[in-house]
C-alpha cells in the first residue's frame, strides 16, 4: 500500500508470472454492458499479485475483482463464484492470512499482500492438506461447489483458534453457505483436522 | 459495473466526486447492482487510521480499524462489551475481516427496492419516484423515524453502540478537522431520503471516540434475527446501565433493525431513571420506546419484537457483573 497505483497504459499484456502463459482477456467476465457511461472508460491497470507463493503480473480493468482475476486471468478456478455479492462465501480466499471474500475485493487494491487459494493448500508431503483429507473422510460435501471456500475458512478457523467447540466452529464458518446442507459433516471435518493444523 | 478510475488516496479532503473505498463490502456490492455509480475511487486503506486504544477518556477507534479486530479485542470486550458485541454479531468472519468501522456506519439500507434499480420507485435511490416498500415487501423495514417518503431501515449494528454511549466522530475535510456527536451523523429521511448523513462532500471519517462512563462496563448488544448467525437484525438493542443497587441511575439505550437511523430511545431512558429495574419497569420503558411506531403491514410484528428485545436486554444487563 505505498506507491499510487498506475492507471494509464491501455495496452494489452500477457500474464508473465507463475509459469503459466495465458492470454489476458479484455474486461472482466462480469462487466455489465453499460449504457449511459460516464465520460471515461474503465482504466487498465498494471499490477503484480502474489498468489500461492507466485508473482502474477497482470494488466486488468480497474473493475476486476480478485475473484475474476483469479478465475479469468490466472486460471485458478478453484475459488467459486456463488453470488458475486458477498453473501455465500464460495469465493473465500486468505488475504494476509485472513479469510476474505474475493468477489468484493478489487484486484487493484490487493497490492503486495499474499493471497492463498484452495490451489495453494497442501500437506507437509505435498499431498492433500489435512483439512482437505478431513472433508473427504467426513463426507463434508455433496455437489462440492461451496467446498473450496469452506476449506479455506476452516483452515483459518483452526489457525486462529476458533475450533474449540462445534458452536464456535459454526459461528466462525457462518459466512460459508452450503446449499446441500452438509453443515454437520463440515463441523465434523473441522474437528477431525483441528489437531493436525498449526495454530497461529 | 460501470467504469471508474482507481487511485490510492493521499489523504483527505478528497475533491467532490471522489468516493472513498475502504473494505468495499458495501460499495462494490452496490456498484455491481448499479445502485452506486462512482466515477473515481480513492482507496483509503493505506492511510493508517487503524488505532484501537483505551485511555482514561475512553475508547479511541480509527475509521480503518477492521470490525474483526475490534470485536476480538479483549480490552474492548471487557470495558465496552456493547461495542465488541455489536461488531461480533454483525455479518460474517470474512466480511468483518474486510470491513472498516468508518464504512460500517455508512453502510446503506438493505431495502429490496433500494438495492434493485429495476424497481422504478425508490425515493432514496431516485428522488421523487415514490416508495415501493410502503405497500410492498416491507417485512424488514422500519417502524420508527419513517416518513411518507421512505421507510427503509438502517441495517447496521455498531452504530447503535456508538449512539447509546454518546460517541463522537472525527471528520477531516476541506475546512480541516471537526468533531461532532455521532448521533448527529445520520439524518431521518423526512422529505429527502436520499440525504442520509451530515457528511460534507469529500469529507473523511477519521475515527470515533467512545467516552468512558460508569455505564460502559455494564453494557450489551442483543440482536434478534431470522437465523442465529450471519443475518441483519430484525430488532436489536444496545443498552448500558449505571445502577445503584437495583435502582437505575442512568440507562443508555439504542435500537436497531426497527428504525430509519441508529435510534436513541430517549423516552425509555427517561422512564427508567430513578426506578427499580425489573420486568415491569423495563416493559413500561419499552412501551415508551415504541409509542410512536408506525407499521406498514408485513412489519407489523416489529414493535412487539422490539419491545421484547429491549426488555430482555435490560434484564440481562442488570444481571451482568460489572
Ligand atoms: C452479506 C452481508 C451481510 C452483512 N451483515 C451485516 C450485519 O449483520 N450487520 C452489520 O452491521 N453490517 C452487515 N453488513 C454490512 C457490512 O458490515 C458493511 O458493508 C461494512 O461494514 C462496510 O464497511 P467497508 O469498510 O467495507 O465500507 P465500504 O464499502 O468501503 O464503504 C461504504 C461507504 O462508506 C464510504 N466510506 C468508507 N470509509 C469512509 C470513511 N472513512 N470516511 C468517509 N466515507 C467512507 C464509502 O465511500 C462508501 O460509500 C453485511 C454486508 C454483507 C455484504
Ligand atoms: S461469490 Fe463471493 S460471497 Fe458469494
Ligand atoms: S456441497 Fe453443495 S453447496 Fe455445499
Amino acid at each position: 500500500m505505498t506507491a499510487p497505483a498506475e492507471s494509464g497504459g491501455l495496452e494489452r499484456r500477457f500474464l508473465l508470472g507463475g509459469g503459466a502463459m495465458l492470454p489476458l482477456l479484455a474486461g472482466t467476465a462480469t462487466a455489465q454492458p453499460t449504457p449511459a457511461t460516464p465520460a471515461h472508460e474503465g482504466r487498465s491497470m498494471e499490477m503484480t499479485l502474489q498468489v500461492n507463493g507466485q508473482a502474477h503480473r497482470l494488466a486488468l480493468d480497474s473493475r476486476t475483482t480478485l475473484l475474476d482475476a483469479l478465475r479469468e486471468h490466472m486460471g485458478l478456478t478453484g475459488s467459486k463464484k456463488g453470488c458475486d455479492q458477498g453473501q455465500c462465501g464460495a469465493c473465500t480466499v486468505l488475504l494476509d492470512g485472513r479469510p476474505v471474500l474475493a468477489c468484493l475485493t478489487l484486484a487493484a487494491g490487493v497490492g503486495t499482500r499474499p493471497v492463498i487459494t484452495i490451489e495453494g493448500l497442501h500437506g507437509r508431503d505435498g499431498g492433500l492438506h489435512p483439512m482437505q483429507q478431513a472433508f473427504l473422510d467426513q463426507d463434508a460435501f455433496q455437489c462440492g461447489y461451496c467446498t473450496p471456500g469452506q476449506i479455506i475458512s476452516a483452515v483459518a478457523c483452526v489457525r486462529q483458534g476458533h475450533a474449540g467447540s462445534a458452536e464456535e466452529i459454526r459461528e466462525f464458518m457462518s459466512g460459508n453457505l452450503c446449499r446441500c446442507a452438509a453443515y454437520p459433516q463440515i463441523v465434523a471435518a473441522v474437528q477431525q483436522a483441528a489437531p493436525l493444523v498449526e495454530q497461529g | 459495473m460501470r467504469p471508474f478510475s482507481y487511485d490510492r488516496a493521499a489523504g483527505a479532503p478528497g475533491d467532490a466526486g471522489t468516493t472513498w473505498l475502504a473494505g468495499g463490502t458495501t460499495l462494490l456490492d452496490l456498484m455491481k447492482l448499479d445502485v452506486m455509480r462512482p466515477e473515481r475511487l480513492a482507496d483509503i486503506n493505506g492511510l493508517g487510521l487503524a488505532e484501537v486504544r483505551l485511555d482514561a477518556q475512553g475508547l479511541h477507534l480509527g475509521a480503518l480499524a477492521r470490525m474483526a479486530e475490534v470485536a476480538g479485542n479483549a480490552e474492548v470486550q471487557r470495558h465496552f462489551p456493547v461495542v465488541a458485541q455489536s461488531l461480533a454479531l454483525a455479518a460474517s468472519q470474512q466480511l468483518r475481516n474486510m470491513a472498516s468501522l468508518g464504512g460500517n456506519v455508512l453502510q446503506r439500507t438493505r431495502c429490496p427496492y433500494f438495492r434493485d434499480p429495476s424497481h422504478a420507485a425508490c425515493n432514496k435511490r431516485n428522488p421523487g419516484s415514490g416508495c415501493g416498500a410502503m405497500d410492498g415487501a416491507n417485512r424488514l423495514q422500519a417502524v420508527l423515524g419513517t416518513s411518507d417518503a421512505c421507510i427503509a431501515a438502517y441495517p447496521g449494528d455498531f452504530a447503535q453502540a456508538l449512539v447509546a454511549l454518546d460517541a463522537e466522530v472525527t471528520l477531516r475535510g476541506a475546512a480541516g478537522e471537526r468533531r461532532m456527536r455521532f448521533a448527529d451523523l445520520h439524518v431521518q429521511p423526512g422529505t429527502t431520503p436520499e440525504r442520509e448523513t451530515t457528511l460534507r462532500p469529500g469529507e473523511l471519517i477519521t475515527g470515533f471516540t467512545v467516552p468512558a462512563g460508569p455505564w460502559a462496563a455494564r453494557s450489551l448488544y442483543l440482536k434478534v434475527r431470522d437465523r442465529e448467525s450471519y443475518a441483519f437484525a430484525l430488532a436489536s438493542a444496545a443498552v448500558a446501565l449505571d445502577l445503584d443497587g437495583k435502582v437505575v441511575r442512568e440507562a443508555r439505550i439504542a435500537l436497531g433493525g426497527v428504525a430509519t437511523v441508529p435510534w436513541r430511545a430517549a423516552e425509555a431512558e427517561a422512564d427508567l431513571r430513578g426506578k427499580v429495574l425489573d420486568e415491569a419497569s423495563a416493559t413500561r420503558a419499552a412501551e415508551a420506546a415504541f409509542a410512536a411506531a408506525r407499521t406498514h403491514g408485513e412489519n407489523a410484528f416489529k414493535p412487539e419484537l422490539g419491545r421484547r428485545t429491549l426488555v430482555r436486554a435490560l434484564l440481562l444487563a442488570k444481571r451482568m457483573e460489572a
